[in-house]
């Protein structure tokens, strides 16, 4: 406890220096800002603003980014309640409430309730943070080869089991991230892999470059050529932004499951914020007295998910930050950053930079309550912003990814990459494909290779060594059991109701 | 019995992934194999590559059993080919334009104005006054405010 109170101390002192401050309001700003733009997504917003924290110092830069991280999460969020369109996964669920809330004339309650919720499940599940991460980071140095790959791979299968579309689907797109991953000079051997003679790619391809094509790029070839183009539509007017009291009272109970949900999903790696609302909707559905009201506007299913989700973004960063396993395509971008920082991520940075982790954890609490005053007086600004017609928006945001990819390494190489991408993702959309699978692959690819080569090194080539090993043994288990649940017929069948729901 | 093609869109999307598993096992061919003790640089691509057409294999040859769903606009009036085409190529051309050097304000106006051909509905008034606004701002922002170490113009260092 006594340590507890020392390291928050430490972090606050980190989070509260004025040019933090500055950087953690500036992410949440931005992040919000560009995650308000209908059809971006935290993960597209996150790409495109990496370059620009780039020239920051890193513990500046990391906290600049998790701003960013929650706040283009959120202000998904308010696009999926003005104008029913969301963003990226989550927000899927705050749309079903939410939108039928703001044809209602209630908007604003909507999003005061979305914003509240939020900042009582970035709260504590912050704390949570706090309190788990030492003994997990803990645990973690005990962790071999054979664990960290087990690991990998369970957090692999999970994203793909959790994902949007069909698991084979999903499961090849791991493999094609893995490959991609391979790109550039080989560790232990020097040699120079899949470059292809481009000398550029000796460092290997970076993520940022590929995020950016796949949900950059590939998103607004898609949105142009879309059957269904991008339309802001607002009905009716946002009056009285205030909740009623009764909202407040119905939608305690919510939050406060909504948190314990997405706190539980949260660090388990692969199960993203998707599974988390969702799970919180059929909880509040469940529970409701009368569950008709549910898809015609109840606070409820808008301040659950809502709660569920932030929980469950701020609760990512656990694995991410103690075991340095990102759990998710946005903690992968947070990792591949890091790593641009020159931090090497692992259980050794709770001790070897403890302003770092404390700060971040500090700065997630300031930066959640910014969230709220940044919200709730700046929603007409973010309304006005959603008027822009896309044939205006759509150049800008390409201008911001052409200038933060050219300037991440001062090349046009990047560019052209980035431009190879986003084309032939746009094929894989075609195909049925979704990618977040593919840029979680791409980050522990390399690490993944390197520890499957170490673990079968020290077992002289035997791959039994993942089985016989308890904890490795333990997520394989887990990995085979939640792909077998998967197969079995009655798993599927729900989890096609729950994307039907989600399409509607 | 007859084989019926069920769903092309997973037809195309096996086939696709057999190739791009093919070109990896290709491109690692000339990577030492190693052992399992002792893995070279070519084992985990060849592996990947080897997964990769197992599961383009099984996803294909499930298109010849499993209805799919819907339509899902594989006709070619479906693709995007504008946008497509359009977003690349302006893409490439920006990056050409700024290793050559010309500059950062005439690259970004190529770049915004090339993009806003994408769009079906090009006016043109618009589409000037938007790059030259926009231009501005980002000079501002990245040059003037971040520092961004690229010459404004051809003649300027």
């Amino acid at each position: 406890m006594q340590d507890l109170l020392q390291n928050l101390i430490l972090g606050f002192s980190v989070a509260l220096t004025l040019q933090n401050l500055m950087y953690c309001f500036l992410g949440v700003f931005l992040g919000t800002l560009i995650g308000v733009l209908p059809g971006i997504g935290p993960l597209a917003t996150i790409a495109m603003l990496l370059p620009l924290t780039m020239f920051l110092p890193p513990v500046s830069a990391i906290i600049m980014l998790a701003g960013i991280y929650y706040g283009s999460d959120y202000g998904g969020s308010t696009t999926a309640i003005l104008v029913n369109l969301p963003g990226e996964g989550s927000s899927v669920v705050t749309l079903l409430d939410g939108h039928p809330m703001a044809q209602q004339g209630r908007a604003g309650p909507a999003l005061a309730i979305a914003a509240i919720g939020s900042f009582f499940a970035g709260c504590i599940s912050t704390v949570l943070i706090a309190l788990i991460g030492p003994p997990l980071a803990l645990v973690a140095l005990s962790f071999g080869s054979p664990e960290y790959f087990s690991l990998m791979l369970m957090a692999l299968v999970c994203a793909s089991v959790v994902g949007s579309g069909s698991l084979l689907k999903s499961l090849a797109m791991v493999t094609a991230g893995l490959l991609i991953g391979i790109v550039g000079t080989d560790v232990s051997s020097g040699m120079s892999r899949f470059t292809f003679g481009v000398v550029e790619l000796s460092d290997g391809v970076g993520i940022a470059v590929v995020a950016m094509g796949v949900f950059g790029l590939t998103e607004i070839i898609n949105n142009l050529g879309g059957a269904h183009m991008i339309q802001t539509i607002l009905r009716g007017k946002i009056e009285g932004l205030m909740p009623r009291w009764e909202d407040l009272k119905t939608s305690f109970g919510p939050i406060l499951r909504g948190t314990s949900i997405g706190a539980v999903y949260g660090p388990l790696p692969g199960l993203g914020g998707t599974i988390s609302s969702f799970t919180s909707y059929m909880v509040e559905k469940r529970l409701a007295k009368d569950p008709s009201r549910f898809g015609k506007g109840a606070i409820e299913g808008v301040a659950g998910p809502e709660s569920a989700n932030n929980a469950c973004a701020q609760t990512t960063f656990v694995p991410m930050l103690t075991l340095g396993i990102p759990g998710s395509a946005s903690m992968a971008l947070m990792l591949g950053a890091m790593i641009m920082h020159g931090i090497t991520p692992g259980p050794q940075v709770m001790t070897s930079r403890p302003d770092l982790f404390w700060g971040l954890i500090a700065s997630m609490w300031i930066g959640n309550g910014m969230l709220l005053l940044l919200n709730l007086p700046l929603i007409g600004i973010w309304v006005k912003l959603l008027q822009v017609p896309y044939r205006l928006l759509f150049p800008i945001i390409m201008t911001m990814m052409g200038i933060g990819i050219y300037s991440l390494s001062n090349s046009g190489t990047d560019v052209l990459l980035m431009a190879l991408f986003g084309s032939v993702g746009y094929i894989l959309v075609k195909l049925g494909c979704s990618f977040p699978p593919l840029i979680l692959a791409m980050v522990l690819g390399p690490l993944m290779e390197e520890n499957l080569r170490r673990s079968m090194f020290l077992s002289d080539g035997d791959p039994t060594v993942f089985i016989t090993r308890p904890i490795s043994g333990g997520f394989m288990l887990a990995t085979v059991v939640l792909l077998v649940l998967f197969i079995v017929p009655a798993f599927r069948k729900k989890r096609k109701e729950v994307i039907a729901e989600e399409g509607s | 019995m007859q084989l019926r093609i069920k769903n092309p869109q997973d037809l195309w999307c096996g086939l696709f992934f057999i190739a791009l598993g093919a070109l990896a096992i290709y491109a690692s061919h000339s990577y030492p194999m190693g052992s399992a003790f002792e893995m070279g640089p070519g084992y985990f691509p060849t592996w990947l590559g080897a997964i990769m057409i197992g599961f383009g294999l099984i996803i294909g040859g499930l298109s010849f059993k499993v209805q799919g769903e819907t339509n899902h606009g594989l006709r070619l009036g479906d693709w995007a080919f504008r946008p497509w085409i359009v977003l690349t190529t302006t893409l490439a051309v920006y990056a050409l334009l700024m290793d050559a050097g010309i500059g950062f304000v005439p690259s970004l106006m190529v770049l915004i104005i090339g993009c806003a051909l994408a769009h079906k509905d090009v006016r043109w008034r618009e589409t000037i006054l938007l790059s030259v606004l926009v231009t501005a701002a980002a000079v501002a922002i990245f040059s003037f405010g971040l520092g961004l170490p690229y010459r404004l113009f051809w003649w300027s260092d």
